[in-house]
């Protein structure tokens, strides 16, 4: 029998099986950030342990960092503990030989951004990050997974990781996305499917035409939201556009490393008689731009619907997460979704603050206004994508529309830095993730693509581009 | 890490499903650089709920949790799980667990004790009626036991974790024995491996 592509990356890493224990699974590249990284830190030298790969291993400052514009070009931390753990994290890279992408670094961002703007994110590797949203680096055919606190001590220490092997599960979407759905869209309606757990235990293997025809930063979209349908983590196989994507970035390879690297990384698709524990077929073409009404990723509904009612669901663990939902979020039940205001609109985010999701937010703001009582950010991911979007002036853009442009960080997503909301505001959000309180305390979040949060901060409420 | 041969005593019943990570610790505690006091940011959100059940004086000093499916979803955050354990907790049975938080229990040293959702429904209408009833744990013997509630069950933990748990081992300290393999395995990376200069 053939293998998965997660079997056959899986396979390439094992440095060591024995009967009854986990294999211990070689890491090719292992992201730190300044949040679950200190007490590892600690544990080294508690035990007087070194970092085994410095040269495998890449920090950056994100989920703390503020997005105020800096003063006399310094960016300014108001708050002593965030301030606290970022310089921790730079005295423990320089104490250990890490290279640092700290504040005002140009190549600093969002650790999920970074490492594929960079080039280090590379096909059949092996990434792990103390950070569930890892999976998005499974876009350019790797594997790639979120670990605790102790385990990135473990692969700081060893460069490698005891690890059960992952249940196989393909999500194969097929078929033309009608104009205006995005990944997220797409990500959403899959994660409404199969559920908050349904990935458990598994890495999900995205295939299909309309998966194909995504471009690098719509399967980064998607193999982010991975996790919130509960996958280890989720992956989709390599090919041209992957490699287009790749080629000259700052550490692709490159020359002879380059073609043996391309003809390798060709090699690292599923075999056509791979059997995966799990498979589902969704229809793209039947897909529309999707908006949460609860508490988390997987109540969802398309743009034209309204606000279930909690006895539509069948199970009681349904019903009763679907009352505490809407009580928490505020929501009468048939309502339909347009005819919720907002207060807030919040662009950024591993999920969506990459260039081509400025691009589409910029292209439903142009020449419009955000509206009144509306407060409206964009966060670009990281200093590289704020760059390239003020060469192409989309800063201008949504200054000129009323939308606030900031400095690059994980901001308002989980609510570290300043930017929250206040108790029962509610904002349309291109984040990952509407738990309670996840943006601020009290604050309700709804999660959509960057279209929709565009059109939505223009009209005020729910909408979409052709709306507004 | 302690050995954990058995957890004996009494449990909360936390009756939601899809409790997630940000709920067990809000993001605002995770700007600590120590690894321990955050017993104290443990669903800090809805212990502001003079109802919420940890605030119910007949549950102080237990230290089960027993909760509804896909408990502990989100963030990678050990931050959760040390929360937990800060707070007294030893064991959490559910019918279903995230991966990574239940990985991350596993380090820290708290036992994730999967049963069937009948099970669970059972055990949560017991300590809802009786808090005062006894939850016995057993890692030795894959086992737990709760007369009152009439549940006499096993749970699944695989032997390398068990073992650890047993043992009170440091994973790190395993790996390293394997110290040539790594090396060994390092030797054959491929020349255009990414390396950070």
């Amino acid at each position: 029998m053939g293998k998965t592509l997660s079997e056959k990356i899986w396979d390439r890493h094992v440095v060591r099986a024995a009967e009854g224990e986990p294999d211990l699974l070689y890491i090719d590249m292992h992201l730190v950030h300044e949040v679950t990284s200190p007490q590892a830190f600690d544990g080294l030298r508690m035990h007087g342990r070194t970092v085994r790969r410095p040269d495998l291993t890449i920090a950056t400052m994100d989920h703390n960092v503020p997005t105020d514009p800096p003063v006399d070009g310094v960016i300014q931390v108001n708050d002593p503990i965030s301030k606290q753990q970022m310089d921790t994290l730079a005295k423990n890279c320089a104490e250990f030989g890490i290279r640092c992408f700290g504040m005002g670094d140009p190549r600093q961002g969002i650790v999920h951004v970074i490492g594929p703007e960079l080039g280090i994110t590379q096909p059949g590797m092996t990434i792990v990050c103390g950070d569930s949203h890892t999976s998005t680096h499974g876009a350019f055919g790797s594997l790639a997974f979120g670990i605790g606190t102790s385990e990135v001590e473990h692969v700081l220490a060893t460069q490698s990781l005891p690890q059960r092997r992952p249940g196989t599960m393909q999500v194969i979407v097929d078929g033309d996305v009608a104009l205006g759905v995005t990944a997220k869209d797409i990500a959403l309606a899959i994660i409404a499917r199969i559920g908050t757990g349904g990935g458990v235990g598994k890495v999900i293997e995205y295939r299909g035409s309309a998966i194909r025809a995504l471009s690098m930063e719509g399967r980064m979209t998607l193999c982010n939201m991975s996790i919130e349908g509960g996958a280890r983590a989720g992956l989709v196989a390599p090919d041209e556009t992957t490699f287009e994507y790749l080629k000259g970035r700052e550490y692709a390879p490159k020359g002879a490393d380059w073609d043996a690297a391309v003809a390798d990384w060709k090699t690292l698709v599923s075999d056509p008689d791979a059997e995966f524990d799990e498979t589902i077929v969704i229809d793209a073409t039947a897909i529309k731009p999707r908006v949460t009404w609860g508490t988390n990723p997987a109540q969802s509904i398309t743009i034209d619907e309204k606000v279930p009612n909690p006895l539509d669901f069948e199970s009681s663990d349904d019903q009763d997460a679907a009352a505490l939902a809407l009580e928490y979020m505020g929501l009468e039940a048939g309502t339909a979704i347009r005819d919720v205001p907002v207060q807030t609109v919040f662009i950024g985010s591993c999920t969506n603050s990459r260039i081509e999701d400025l691009r589409v937010a910029a292209q439903v703001a142009s020449g419009k206004r955000v509206a009144d009582g509306v407060r409206a950010m964009v966060v670009p991911g990281s200093a590289q994508v704020k760059e390239a979007a003020e060469a192409e002036g989309l800063h201008e853009v949504f200054t000129a529309a009323g939308f606030d442009w900031r400095e690059p960080g994980c901001s308002m997503c989980l609510a570290m830095n300043p930017d929250k909301l206040a108790p029962g505001e509610r904002s349309a959000s291109t984040s990952n993730r509407n738990f309670q309180g996840r943006q601020g305390p009290g604050g309700r979040t709804h999660l959509v693509s960057p279209a929709i949060a565009a059109a939505t901060a223009i009209a005020g409420h729910f909408a979409t581009p052709e709306e507004v | 890490m302690e050995p954990i041969r058995t957890v004996v005593g009494r449990g909360v019943p936390l009756d939601r499903s899809d409790v997630d990570t940000d709920q067990i610790i809000p993001a605002v505690w995770l700007k600590r650089i120590e690894r321990t006091g955050f017993g104290e940011g443990l669903f800090s959100a809805w212990r502001e709920d003079p109802d919420f059940v940890l605030n119910d004086p007949r549950y102080k000093g237990a230290n089960v949790l027993i909760a509804g499916p896909n408990f502990g979803c989100g963030s990678s955050r050990e931050h959760a799980p040390w929360a937990l354990e800060d707070y007294g907790f030893r064991a959490i049975i559910a019918p279903s667990f995230a991966d990574i938080f239940k990985n991350n229990c596993g380090k820290v040293g708290i036992i994730p004790v999967v049963q069937p959702p009948d099970v669970v429904h059972r055990l949560m209408t017991a300590v809802t009626e009786d808090p005062s009833i006894e939850i016995t744990i057993s890692v030795e013997h894959r086992s737990v036991v709760v007369p009152a509630a009439d549940v006499e069950g096993s749970f699944e933990i695989d032997d390398f974790t068990r073992y650890r748990l047993l043992n009170g081992l440091d994973d790190i300290g395993i790996t390293l024995q394997h110290e040539a393999d790594i090396s060994a395995f390092e030797a054959k990376r491929p020349s255009y491996a990414v390396t950070i200069g």
